[in-house]
């Protein structure tokens, strides 16, 4: 199914969460919304599913306005972080809800909803737990027991919030690992709310990176790890080093001398961000400057902190340093790096 | 230590002096404490005791579990002083109660004037019991309900919205089945208090045997009649029956706690 959101604001009394965000999601898609606590990607999952109205603006389900439409009507499949299983009902009874509650003319017959649950339950690798209750299994477990309901009411989307933030690491990677392989069986169009920029890399189709009510950037892993298109989504995703920067004419001006390096940006003063590890030593020739304040061991390469102010203002960035590199607290450091951006 | 502390006590508040009452029952015999009870006076008053105790315990289960819900859920200028109320019927001398009672639904009182007319006549009817009953039990059911419901989270709700639940659907398979073993042990409590219960209800009921004369006043009554051992007669058959319903209710809390309790 395909979802259009259209310029959709969403305000709370005079708290506006969302600003006219637009988004098109492609049938089958896989699609990540990433962004800090407060960025709005709950609320738009939350008015996909017909749990919250739009202020302004539309949402459509294929060609249809489901703007309007009720949380029932709209035929969602939602999970929530802390699962929100019914405790009272076994894992087959959970499945089986959103079957039973049906009006008597959709409703299955009873041998036909035994025969959907028990699928899906073995869909999701828990057969032979049909008769037990959520307080009897595993956070992993009931995270699955919650996609398994959401899914057997054959929901035209799938949305998931923050779905593996209450697990430990460990089965955070494994669930990850299976949900991508759950969809690529499944092929059900699905939106998944994290403020985990590792999971939305390594699972969505398109990361969706959001901040203050806005979209700041939609596109594959590639593109926003290796395209940022603002300063936040340089900073948010990914490690990144920022320094004050004046550009006159396309040269990058750092602390009154020229780096050498060459943008397209329009003069004045902007931020040159990059990554700690896209840099190169310089020994001559222009090039930031800076004294190591500290050094940590990472696996394959040191982290270095730098002062880049000199004693004029404390201008701190981390950089990765080879290990082959002799250097150590408070050795000077020139260096430049080869790929940037400036906003 | 803390047992044998908490056993000692049992025994020395309720125990003994349980068992000192069923001792002195039964020195009239069981013959004796046969015939008295079915003495038609001594009869009709613990009927009336039962049911409208019963009656109250209902309702209070119903409004105790809608004020829970309302306190826990609704946000609303006044809650708080709302919910300090609740506990008032337990910190009032009963009799207040009752005489308040009394006064507001008495065929000339603010309320009783106006329900006279449609031929409702609350005060010194079995109905004035009931209404007393309710008020001196309210507090349990809301009080039991309130905390089970404040863990039940919204997002259980919303979950079974999406998955097509009707909100009547949402409330009678999703949100009340776990709160039946906590209605029931508020109903439990009211109805124990509403048996029991003399002062409030002595004001508003009228008293007249046969018709609202409830069985704690039989007893008082019987004392007063220096009848020790008909008022202790009474007193061992109250016993017996509310233990049996405690008894009961208990089965069936326990069996709502296997069947919902799963938490």
């Amino acid at each position: 199914m395909d979802i259009r959101i259209d310029k959709i604001r969403k305000e709370f009394g005079d708290f506006p969460a969302l600003h006219d965000v637009s988004l098109n999601i492609r049938s089958g898609e896989l699609i990540a919304l990433l962004g800090p606590s407060g960025s709005g990607k709950t609320t738009l999952l939350r008015l996909v599913a017909g749990l919250e109205y739009p202020t302004q603006g539309r949402i459509l389900f294929g060609e249809e306005d489901a703007s309007w439409k009720s949380v029932q009507e709209r035929n969602v499949g939602f999970v929530f972080q802390h699962y929100a299983l019914f405790k009272h009902m076994t894992v087959f009874d959970n499945v089986a809800f959103g079957l039973r509650v049906r009006g008597s003319e959709t409703r299955p017959p009873k041998a036909e909803i035994r025969r959907r649950v028990e699928e899906l339950i073995d869909m999701v690798q828990l057969s032979g737990m049909e008769g037990r209750y959520p307080g009897q299994l595993s956070g992993g477990q009931r995270q699955r027991v919650a996609l398994a309901r959401a899914m057997a009411i054959e929901p035209r989307v799938l949305l998931l919030d923050e779905p593996f933030g209450a697990l430990d690491a460990k089965v955070r990677k494994d669930l990850r690992k299976w949900l991508r392989e759950f969809h690529d069986r499944t092929g059900h169009t699905t939106l998944f709310v994290t403020h985990d920029q590792e999971e939305a890399l390594e699972l969505a189709d398109r990361v969706v990176v959001m901040s203050q009510g806005k979209i700041e950037q939609v596109g594959s892993a590639d593109d926003i790890y290796d395209r940022p298109q603002s300063a936040f989504v340089f900073s948010f995703v990914g490690d990144s080093a920022r320094l004050p920067v004046t550009i006159t004419d396309g040269d990058v001006i750092f602390r009154g001398s020229g780096t050498g390096l060459r943008t397209k940006a329009a003069n004045g003063a902007r931020h040159i961000f990059f990554r700690p590890g896209d840099i190169q030593l310089k020994s001559e020739g222009p090039a930031f400057e800076g004294r190591i304040l500290s050094m940590r061991r990472l696996a394959g390469a040191r982290i270095a902190e730098i002062d880049a102010g000199l004693g004029e203002g404390a201008e701190r960035v981390e950089i990765e340093l080879p290990l082959g590199v002799p250097a150590e607290q408070g050795s000077l450091i020139r260096f430049l790096p080869h790929r940037f951006a400036i906003f | 230590m803390a047992l044998g502390l908490s056993l000692t006590m049992l025994t020395l508040i309720v125990l003994i002096p349980l068992a000192a009452l069923a001792l002195r029952a039964a020195a009239l015999g069981p013959a004796g404490l046969y015939e008295l009870v079915l003495d038609p006076r001594v009869f009709a008053a613990l009927k009336i005791s039962f049911l409208t105790a019963l009656a109250a315990a209902l309702a209070n289960a119903v409004f105790g579990t809608l004020t829970a819900w309302v306190l826990v859920r609704y946000d609303f200028y006044g809650r708080r002083i709302f919910d300090a109320l609740i506990d008032l019927p337990f910190a009032m001398p009963t009799a207040v109660a009752g005489i308040a009672l009394t006064a507001v639904y008495s065929p000339k009182g603010l309320i009783g004037q106006y329900l006279a007319p449609l031929g409702i006549q609350v005060a010194y009817t079995p109905l004035g019991i009931i209404v007393a009953l309710i008020a001196v039990g309210f507090p349990f059911v809301v009080r039991t309900v309130q905390p089970v419901l404040e863990e039940i989270n919204r997002e259980t709700e919303e979950v079974s919205a999406t998955l097509g639940a009707n909100r009547f659907q949402t409330i009678f398979f999703v949100v009340l089945p776990p709160l039946i073993p906590a209605i029931l042990t508020g109903f439990a409590l009211a109805l124990a208090r509403g048996v029991g219960e003399y002062g409030s209800v002595i004001f508003i009921a009228g008293n007249l045997p046969f018709k609202s004369e409830i069985a704690p006043l039989l007893i008082v009554i019987k004392l007063e009649e220096f009848n020790y051992a008909g008022a202790t007669a009474i007193a061992a058959v109250m016993l017996a029956i509310s233990f049996l319903m405690l008894f009961v209710i208990n089965g069936i809390q326990s069996w709502s706690q296997k069947r919902f309790g799963h938490g």
